[in-house]
């Protein structure tokens, strides 16, 4: 190695947390997209949904005249976010503090906000990718009308924002449950399954047993999917909610709330490195 | 009347003339049972000083409590007189570590992990002197997940370095090197000295120890039990040399601190001067190792703390 300053020689200080949230971000994308597992179980699932139940399913109809595929799509784009947030996040978090990633983060004195800043970065670009990949399949291969007019797209905005935001809160405040990362993740994707069924992602949610209802309306996953049904769906479809209406209030005050919690629970327990002895 | 003046040095400021590491009866219990228990140490700015210890010793526990990523029971620890367990960001950027895991993803090559972590220092070295320092030039362009394990550690530890660290931690850095790898890393090792960079590294490797350390801590059940240069490690050991010969075609053997004394007197006693198989041997370095830790056999048996 070649000679270099002296040690003594005064040090200017280290990047900005700024500018290593950026190139966490690039780092991100680069690593999601070299995983094959994510890319297809996070990113083209829905795709893949919506093609196969489209298939099976597609000459069906949901309650109030609405075609099985256009009451699916919001359902589906729902889960969309849900994986590229809440499980892509949990799981990278739980793979990434066992094998010692985060303990080189630690380390070199990463700012956490730079890091959860990659995060989010990354849940951003994804979520986005993958509905821009999922919108036009559905409306073009099937079909299906797309937000009426701007207010609709708003909405359809808003829902997305907050639920994404929701997702990945929460997915970094379940990466800290005690666990192997093998076991975590086998934890969540258990959990989303449920979830979608338990949310009226498969099935009318009118359909669902009241009990299951219940459980579902305390998770965000039932919300972003109403509202994705308000942003899609024809306005006279909020007949057949539960409410008999969309529910927005509420919608927002649910999601906002998840936010507020997860991110406390991040701040509380979130480790660098599995549990110190 | 001569009077001698202290030249007044302008730069030498507390931060400057203190220790780089200065452990003062350092104290960590795992349930219950001292991994390291009322440890002292010092380590001078500029020095390479080598942890030697078996398995278990305390070593790795008492590294991570410098590095500040675990916290200690007891005791006063300043590292670049700064109490770890409270350094900041800065301090950080002042230190460098090679811990014993395996902080890069699999799926970058080692050319975009180094061009990375660049961007976390203000002055990172140049990625491709980092990996001409430690031997990966035709590895640049493969995964992390496709190299050997010697080849990760030599990730590790240009990684470490990347930075320019005044203090550098290496974990075991060697461990899974060949050969060549290990005389490459000593060869960096040697350059970082050489830069005036402080460097405290734990090592299970004798040969390495007293390849590189200007002195040598030895480590047992949690305690220094002795700290030296590594030709003088465990003097009063080695004082003891054994002379051993071949009578009536037995091998005899004295152990003495006088060989000289023993030498003359059994040349005195033969008539024809000549003494087949005459060797006068002092210990090595790993019998001085050995005996200061307690020999296998000898040790008493590690309780196995909370586990049934």
């Amino acid at each position: 190695m070649t000679a270099v300053l002296p040690a003594t020689t005064p040090r200017p200080a280290p990047p900005s947390a700024a500018r290593i949230a950026l190139r966490r971000v690039r780092l991100e994308l680069r690593l999601f997209f070299r995983e094959r597992q994510q890319v297809v179980f996070s990113f083209a699932y829905p795709v893949i949904m919506l093609v196969i139940f489209a298939a099976v399913l597609g000459g069906d109809e949901r309650p109030g005249d609405v075609p099985f595929t256009h009451y699916f799509l919001a359902g589906i784009a729902a889960t969309g976010i849900m994986l590229t947030s809440f499980q892509a996040i949990g799981t990278a978090i739980a793979a990434e503090r066992e094998n010692g990633q985060l303990e080189r983060l630690q380390l070199l004195g990463t700012p956490p906000a730079a890091y959860f800043a990659g995060k989010a970065g990354q849940v951003l670009v994804t979520t986005a990718a993958q509905l821009a990949l999922l919108l036009p399949l559905a409306h073009f291969a099937y079909d299906v009308p797309m937000p009426a007019d701007l207010a609709h797209w708003l909405t359809f905005g808003w829902v997305a924002v907050l639920g994404a935001l929701a997702g990945t809160v929460l997915g970094v405040a379940v990466s800290a449950l005690r666990g192997s990362a093998a076991s975590i993740t086998t934890g969540i994707s258990a959990f989303a399954i449920v979830l979608q069924f338990f949310s009226g992602v498969f099935f009318g949610f009118l359909e669902l047993p009241g009990w299951m209802q219940q459980v579902a309306a305390i998770f965000p996953l039932k919300w972003l999917t109403q509202g994705m049904r308000s942003a899609f769906l024809p306005d006279e479809a909020a007949a057949f909610e539960i409410a008999g209406s969309w529910e927005h209030g509420r919608t927002a005050l649910v999601l906002a709330a998840w936010v507020i919690i997860g991110a406390v629970v991040c701040v509380r327990t979130f480790r660098w490195r599995r549990a110190d002895g | 009347m001569t009077t001698t003046h202290a030249e007044p040095r302008p730069a030498a400021t507390a931060t400057q003339t203190e220790p780089a590491v200065r452990i003062r009866g350092l104290v960590k219990r795992y349930g219950g049972r001292a991994v390291v228990d009322d440890l002292d140490l010092d380590v001078s700015r500029g020095e390479v000083f080598a942890l030697l210890g078996p398995n278990g010793a305390g070593k790795t526990t008492t590294i991570e409590i410098l590095e500040g990523v675990r916290r200690r029971d007891g005791g006063e620890v300043r590292v670049l007189g700064v109490d770890p367990a409270s350094g900041g960001r800065d301090w950080r950027a002042r230190i460098g570590v090679v811990s014993q895991g395996e902080g890069a993803a699999q799926a970058l090559t080692v050319h975009e992990t180094l061009d990375h972590f660049a961007g976390y220092h203000a002055r990172p070295r140049p990625t491709a002197e980092l990996i001409a320092a430690v031997g990966l030039e035709e590895k640049a362009g493969t995964r992390v997940g496709r190299l050997s394990g010697g080849q990760r550690r030599r990730l590790e530890v240009a990684l470490g370095v990347q930075g320019r660290p005044e203090l550098v931690f290496l974990d075991e850095p060697t461990t899974g090197m060949d050969p060549v790898a290990r005389r490459q890393f000593w060869e960096l090792i040697r350059a970082l000295r050489a830069d005036g960079t402080t460097v405290l590294l734990t090592t299970h490797y004798l040969d390495e120890a007293a390849e590189l350390a200007d002195r040598v801590g030895v480590v047992a059940e949690g305690r220094l039990v002795e700290v030296a240069p590594p030709d003088e490690l465990g003097a009063e050991l080695r004082r003891a040399a054994t002379v051993r010969w071949i009578e009536d075609g037995v091998t005899r053997q004295v152990r003495t601190e006088a060989p000289g004394a023993v030498l003359r007197d059994l040349l005195a006693a033969r008539v024809s001067g000549d003494l087949p198989g005459l060797s006068v041997t002092r210990p090595s370095l790993e019998d001085v190792y050995l005996s200061l830790v307690g020999t296998p056999s000898t040790a008493p048996a590690a309780p196995e703390g909370d586990l049934r």
